[in-house]
Order: C-alpha cells, then sequence, then structure tokens
C-alpha cells in the first residue's frame, strides 16, 4: 500500500539553512546536507529545499547545494524559490534535484508548466500553491502569500493538473505559521477535485494535526518546517503514532 | 568492475551516480555503443515520457544495442517501462526483451503514484538481503502487468510486476538510488551479481 508521506522542508539563504534548527547535537545545523542526512536517517520520506532569497546572482550557490545533498542523501527532494524558467529547472534535475517547485512564475506564465511537464516529465513538476481564505472564498496568492489574486484555488489547481503537473503543494496562509492544523477542508475538496497527490502545508503543530489531515484532510503526503526543526514532533514518532491511528506509513 | 550508466538524455542520471558512489564505484555515463558494450554491468535508466525517450536510443542506435548486451543489465522506472513489449505512453513499441505490456493506472487511484510502497514476492539475488515487504521510492503512472518474469510485486489500484527478470536483463519500476539504505542494498547486490561478459 502506498504510504503517506512525511516531508521536513528547509528554508534555503546563499546555500545556507536558514531557520533555527536544534532537534539534534549538529555541528552544523546551517548546513543544508547534514540536515538533510539526519532527516533521511530519522525516517522523512522526502525533503524540500526552499530557496527564500532566490536571485540570479546566487543560483550558482544554490545549484551547488542541490549537488551536494544529492551526492550525500539517499531520499527524493524537491527544490523550490525564484524557479521561473525551463533553463533553470534543467540545471536543478541535473545537479540531482528530483522534483522542483514552483509557484509565482507558473501563476504569471502558465505555459511554464506545460513546457516542463513535456521536457522533464510531470514527476518532477511540484506547483505549490499559497491561497488565503477571504469570505469563504480561496484566492491564490502571490510571492510567499504577499500579493493577493483573482484567481480561485480550486480552478487553479485543476488548472495547473491539465497543464501536467505531477503534485500539488498548497499552503494555506490563514493556517501557515499558527500550528493549529492544517486546512482540512480546503484539502479534502482539492483531493477530490484533482487526481495527483496533493502535500498539505501550514498550521502543523502537534501529532493530531498530521492524523486529522491524512484522515480528514485526504492529504497524500505533510509538509513542515518548525515542528521537526525543534524537535517539537520527532518524526519516528509521529510514524508510530500515524500507524496507531491506522494511517499507512514507512516504518 | 567497468559499471556504465547509459547516458541518452532521460532523466535524472546524477543521482543514479552519486548512489553508486557511496557505494564506492565511479560509474561511468556514456551512449558510446563500444563502451556500453565493454562494460561489466549497465544502468539503462530514464525519467519522463516513453515514446520521446525511445526516440532518443533510436537516434543514438542504442535500440538495437540494448538487447543484445550479455553483461547484467539494471532498468530503472522508465528504463524497465522501455525494456518491456509495449507501453500504453504514446503507444510506443519497446524492446521486447520482458514479455509483458506497460498499461496506465486508471483515474481510480491518483496518478502518479508517488512515494513509498512495499515489495513482495521477491524472486532474485537482486533481493539478496532484502526483506519481504521493504519500502522503495516510486513515482510512475504506467506499469508493467504481473507475468511469469515478476521477481517482485507491488499493490496500486492492482498487483502489478515493480520487478522483471529475463536471462541478464533486470528491471525496477522503484527508484532504488532514492529508497535509502534498502535501495542501496539492491544496488550494491546489483555490483555483485555474476558478470557472464
Amino acid at each position: 500500500m502506498l504510504t503517506k508521506r512525511i516531508v521536513p522542508c528547509l528554508d534555503i539563504k546563499n546555500g545556507r539553512t536558514v531557520k533555527g534548527v536544534n532537534f539534534v547535537n549538529l555541528i552544523d545545523a546551517g548546513d543544508p546536507v547534514v540536515l538533510a542526512k539526519q532527516y533521511a536517517d530519522l525516517g522523512a520520506d522526502e525533503l524540500v529545499f526552499l530557496d527564500i532569497a532566490a536571485t540570479l546572482e546566487n543560483r550558482g550557490t544554490t545549484l551547488d547545494m542541490v549537488l551536494k545533498v544529492a551526492e550525500q542523501v539517499n531520499i527524493p527532494f524537491t527544490v523550490g524559490g525564484g524557479i521561473s524558467s525551463v533553463e533553470h529547472v534543467d540545471a536543478l534535475l541535473k545537479c540531482g534535484a528530483d522534483k522542483v517547485s514552483i509557484n509565482s512564475s507558473a501563476v504569471k506564465r502558465p505555459d511554464l508548466i506545460n513546457e516542463l511537464a513535456e521536457k522533464f516529465g510531470s514527476q518532477c513538476v511540484v506547483v505549490a500553491i499559497d491561497a488565503k481564505q477571504i469570505d469563504g472564498e480561496w484566492f491564490v496568492h502571490l510571492a510567499g502569500g504577499t500579493i493577493p489574486t483573482e484567481i480561485k484555488l480550486f480552478d487553479w489547481a485543476k488548472e495547473v493538473e491539465k497543464r501536467g503537473a505531477g503534485e500539488i503543494l498548497f499552503t494555506s496562509m490563514n493556517h501557515d505559521g499558527t500550528k493549529a492544523g492544517f486546512a482540512n477542508e480546503a484539502l479534502a475538496k482539492l483531493s477530490e477535485l484533482v487526481n495527483i497527490p496533493i502535500i498539505a502545508s501550514g498550521g502543523a503543530g502537534n501529532v493530531q494535526h498530521f492524523i486529522d489531515t491524512f484522515t480528514l484532510g485526504k492529504s497524500d503526503a505533510a509538509l513542515a518546517a518548525s515542528v521537526f526543526h525543534f524537535g517539537e514532533i520527532p518524526i519516528l514518532e509521529l510514524k508510530q503514532k500515524l500507524k496507531e491511528n491506522n494511517i499507512p506509513v514507512r516504518i | 568492475m567497468k559499471l556504465v550508466i547509459i547516458d541518452y538524455g532521460a532523466g535524472n542520471i546524477k543521482s543514479i551516480q552519486f548512489a553508486f558512489k557511496r557505494l564506492g564505484i565511479d560509474a561511468v555515463l556514456s551512449n558510446n555503443v563500444d563502451e556500453i558494450k565493454a562494460a561489466d554491468k549497465v544502468i539503462f535508466p530514464g525519467v519522463g515520457e516513453a515514446s520521446s525517450a525511445m526516440k532518443m536510443l533510436q537516434e543514438s542506435g542504442l535500440d538495437k544495442v540494448i538487447p543484445t548486451l550479455k553483461q547484467p543489465v539494471l532498468g530503472i522506472c522508465l528504463g524497465m517501462q522501455l525494456m518491456c513489449n509495449h507501453s500504453e505512453e504514446g503507444n510506443t513499441k519497446g524492446l521486447g526483451i520482458f514479455n509483458v505490456d506497460v498499461k496506465k493506472f486508471s483515474n481510480s487511484v491518483k496518478v502518479p503514484q508517488m512515494g513509498w510502497n512495499v515489495i513482495t514476492d521477491l524472486k532474485s539475488d537482486l533481493f539478496k538481503g532484502i526483506k519481504n515487504k521493504e519500502f522503495m521510492y516510486l513515482v510512475h503512472s504506467f506499469y508493467a502487468e504481473n507475468c511469469d518474469e515478476s521477481i517482485a510485486k507491488t499493490g496500486y489500484e492492482i498487483e502489478y510486476a515493480s520487478a522483471l527478470l529475463k536471462d541478464n536483463f533486470y528491471g525496477v519500476q522503484f527508484h532504488p538510488e532514492k529508497s535509502s539504505l534498502a535501495g542501496e542494498q539492491i544496488l550494491k547486490n546489483f555490483l555483485e551479481l555474476k558478470t557472464n561478459n
């Protein structure tokens, strides 16, 4: 049986991990390679690296980091942040990234999804969608959730699937950072609407939230950052709890 | 040990090369027929779409060479699918090494299957030391049907062949290079297979 995936997300700036990470005694908690290896050993199913300060100038630094992670890490990983061209994706995949995540660039130029899916295959194209619920309606937001658009979440999700996205990473701006649980209602609706995997993001605070998003939210994977980085929820413990609740996990 | 990874333009071969490097083996990336023929072991990777990958194979003449190889060959993911008779993806005629067809998952499940699933009914030295129901990482929309050549099975919508064996040809649907320690063990087992070359 296909298992539900637990996905730690690491924020990267100039090739280094930015958010504080102190779940184990690491010699260098800013080294993405060391962290990635730790997470792989602790039972993470895959990893997401989000380049939060991506610019043309530091692209080389990120590629170098991707290469080093690919050399050392034996689980799949996705790279996102500031990706807007086929050439950039080509370079990332050649350095060993398994998937890339595109967000604002896909909204600005939806054909990018088609181009990437045709050239590299849907399996490596993750479309990240940041959305906020305003008066009962979910709207897509850009640039890390700061710029609102008129685009409705569910319309956009349908469209990215049609254009060849292999997976959707959905972040609820209403839930992100709250540690009050994932946006399960919207997630479940997404899961019913499209036939590609959905990664839930935003709101993880405790084990029950993960149980809820895999059951009520029908999510295929759950992404979180701080609860993992600060050791609030050890991954192995989380997976054991999920298993006890009859949620299939790799353990 | 000379290990060649066939480099015909399809997919993420860097990960495979790195996985072998972690096992202490420097694999050569090549599309050169002589170099491939002279290798002790050959990896036939592939990610992407079947008909365009097959076209790339044909352009380099590798479609004729691969079925004639005598040393152990390991097809991974799309590589394995291309070694079958026919794929529904792009209505593609395969290399015909494995006597089985490749079909698409129906819409009753999410497509692609993406993530970790178990392999069962393991039947080959390729799986030495691998327990039944070990987890492997898979990303695919098409699958090889269960058949006599199956050496591993996985369930997703139906039970399908997640690994195949015919003579010196091995194929795995999952990505051993991304499947943690168990995946590395499978690559190690492949390196330890007897070479008939």
